[in-house]
């Protein structure tokens, strides 16, 4: 009788997370050696595993296939207050040997950073830009039924990200079309009008007037840089920190080939022909 | 190779009907078997300005919902043979007006006309995106001032990104630039927008400008299109700007002489 069922609360959610994690690399199949120096090791800081999970590292063992003893390395491990949770890498056997100890199998070590999209910093803006879909690059990972976890434990560096090809825009962007370079600079070479916006995660070069937005390094890059023929913005920023020109902008500047970059905190705007001077 | 030709302008009140009665009138005139079709459902104009009200029983969806054929909803001109109207719905909803619907109408009338000219309402919602999405050229209808470019602005915009032609990767709608309401004496008084104005920001080719006259209100109320009305320096706008459409070379008027504007748009832009 479904319809009779009271609505339940969920009992739980399955939730994808970035966590930090500990590996250890197991370097020889000899294990009196390794518990040796292991065992050394950690008197010289007894609290510091106080049972976090930790991971084991097979990799370098996996071409010599040496069979591992996991329930005696386990034991030997919970004596110094280590907690085992998996094994990564491995050769076949070995992995069905963690598994029949009692821990998870991750296959081997990602060649390439996993998906950092969502772990990395949010530009800090007052419109915090959310690319169109037409201006998107490829499409970001998502796994279905999961939700990603927006906040690792702790802060995590910024991911290295693939370069990517420049993305090259040939045509005027108008009023409400935004342009979003993912994880590479922007060239654009025809004219951006007011109320347009261009975002890059690297640098923006507009070899026409700009009169609309430039965002560069949005995903937190402070070295990004615009370049832009002449200059006529709304609004430009580096890495989420902005410089609007509600007053105008200045006559030394106006219609100027200019550069503009980060100076510490502020946003710098530099005519490219004469010597720096900030904004 | 039939044509279709969106009249549109983000704005409202700048002479979209105006210029879709004239210029569909002009390349009747010119020998094109031509038809207009009012977009706007809901708040129909194009048969006022045309004045054929009286003659509206069917409209465009009518024909989308098949409950009658084009043939029967089609109203024949009054000034021009070959010049025929497909009004909007005064009382429908405008979401009845489906993409689909409409194509199937226009790839009808491709089989029977030279030119499909579509009055697109104000605005850049469903009417006003059905009216150019099946669109070859476009007339971007601006009046002199800052709301009206910048509107003019955000409809190139979606017309590059979202119609079919943008959408399945073919050659891009050809955009022409006409100004209407133009005041070339409150242009020199720095007043209005100049037409180099208006071009250094849109930077499309200006097919036409068109002066603001107190005659277009006459012609509008009397349901006669601006382009028939003799004397008018509006009706001979109007034709120089279809003789361009059609390839004339025909020099601009009505835009004074502004002869160092031209030089400074050669030196300043691209």
């Amino acid at each position: 009788m479904p319809d009779a069922m009271p609505r339940e609360e969920p009992a739980f959610k399955i939730k994808n997370a970035n966590l930090p994690v500990l590996i250890l690399h197991l370097k020889t199949p000899d294990m009196d050696r390794f518990k040796a120096q292991l065992a050394t090791r950690i008197k010289q800081m007894p609290d510091f595993f106080s049972h976090t999970p930790i991971m084991l590292g097979l990799g370098d063992l996996a071409e010599a296939d040496a069979t591992l003893d996991f329930s005696n390395l386990l034991d030997f491990m919970r004596g110094h207050r280590m907690q085992a949770a998996g094994v990564i890498g491995g050769s076949a056997a070995q992995q069905e040997a963690a598994a029949k100890a009692g821990l998870g199998v991750i296959p081997e070590t990602p060649a390439r950073p996993a998906p950092v999209v969502e772990a990395a910093p949010e530009p800090v803006l007052a419109t915090a830009p959310e690319p169109t879909p037409e201006a998107r690059g490829p499409a970001q990972p998502d796994l279905p039924g999961l939700e990603s976890d927006a906040e690792p434990a702790r802060p995590e560096p910024p991911a290295p990200l693939e370069a990517r090809p420049t993305l090259i825009i040939d045509k005027p962007v108008r009023t409400g079309q935004r342009i979003y370079a993912e994880g590479a600079n922007l060239v654009v070479l025809a004219i951006v009008n007011a109320g347009a916006e261009l975002i890059a995660d690297g640098d923006i070069h507009i070899y026409a007037p700009l009169r609309g937005r430039a965002l560069a390094g949005a995903r937190g890059n402070t070295a990004a840089r615009i370049y832009v023929q002449s200059m006529e913005a709304e609004l430009v920023a580096i890495a989420g920190l902005f410089q609007v020109f509600d007053e105008g902008i200045p006559d030394t500047l106006r219609g100027k080939f200019c550069q503009i970059y980060l100076e510490g905190e502020k946003v710098a705007v530099t005519p490219m022909s004469s010597k720096r001077q900030a904004a | 190779m039939p044509k279709v030709i969106v009249v549109t302008s983000g704005k409202g009140g700048v002479g979209k009907t105006t210029t879709s009665a004239s210029f569909s009138s002009g390349l009747a005139l010119r020998g094109n078997k031509t038809v207009v079709i009012d977009f706007d459902v809901g708040l129909r104009n194009l048969d006022l300005i045309m004045g054929c009200e009286r003659r509206v029983v069917y409209d465009i969806i009518n024909v989308i919902n098949g409950e009658v054929s084009l043939k029967q909803a089609l109203i024949k001109d009054k000034h021009c043979d070959n010049l025929f109207v497909l009004p909007a719905s005064q009382t429908r909803d405008k979401d009845a007006l489906s993409l689909e619907g409409v194509g199937r109408i226009i790839d009808e009338l491709k089989e029977s006309f030279d030119c499909i000219v579509c009055d697109s309402p104000a605005g850049i919602e469903h009417g006003a995106f059905s009216a150019m999405y099946y669109a070859d050229e476009a007339l971007i209808v601006t009046n002199p001032e800052v709301s009206s470019v910048r509107d003019s602005d955000r409809i190139l915009g979606i017309l590059a990104a979202k119609s079919k032609r943008a959408t399945e990767g073919q050659e891009p709608v050809k955009e022409h630039l006409l100004v209407t309401r133009y005041d070339p004496k409150r242009v020199a008084a720095g007043e209005m927008l100049s037409v180099d104005d208006i071009q250094e920001i849109l930077r499309i080719p200006l097919i036409g400008v068109i002066p603001e006259s107190e005659s277009v209100l006459q012609a509008s109320n009397s349901g006669t299109p601006a382009i028939h009305l003799e004397k008018s320096d509006v009706a001979e706008a109007y034709r120089d700007v279809v003789a361009r459409f059609m390839g004339d070379d025909v020099p601009m008027r009505f835009t004074t002489a502004e002869k160092a504007g031209f030089l400074k748009r050669l030196f300043g832009g691209r």
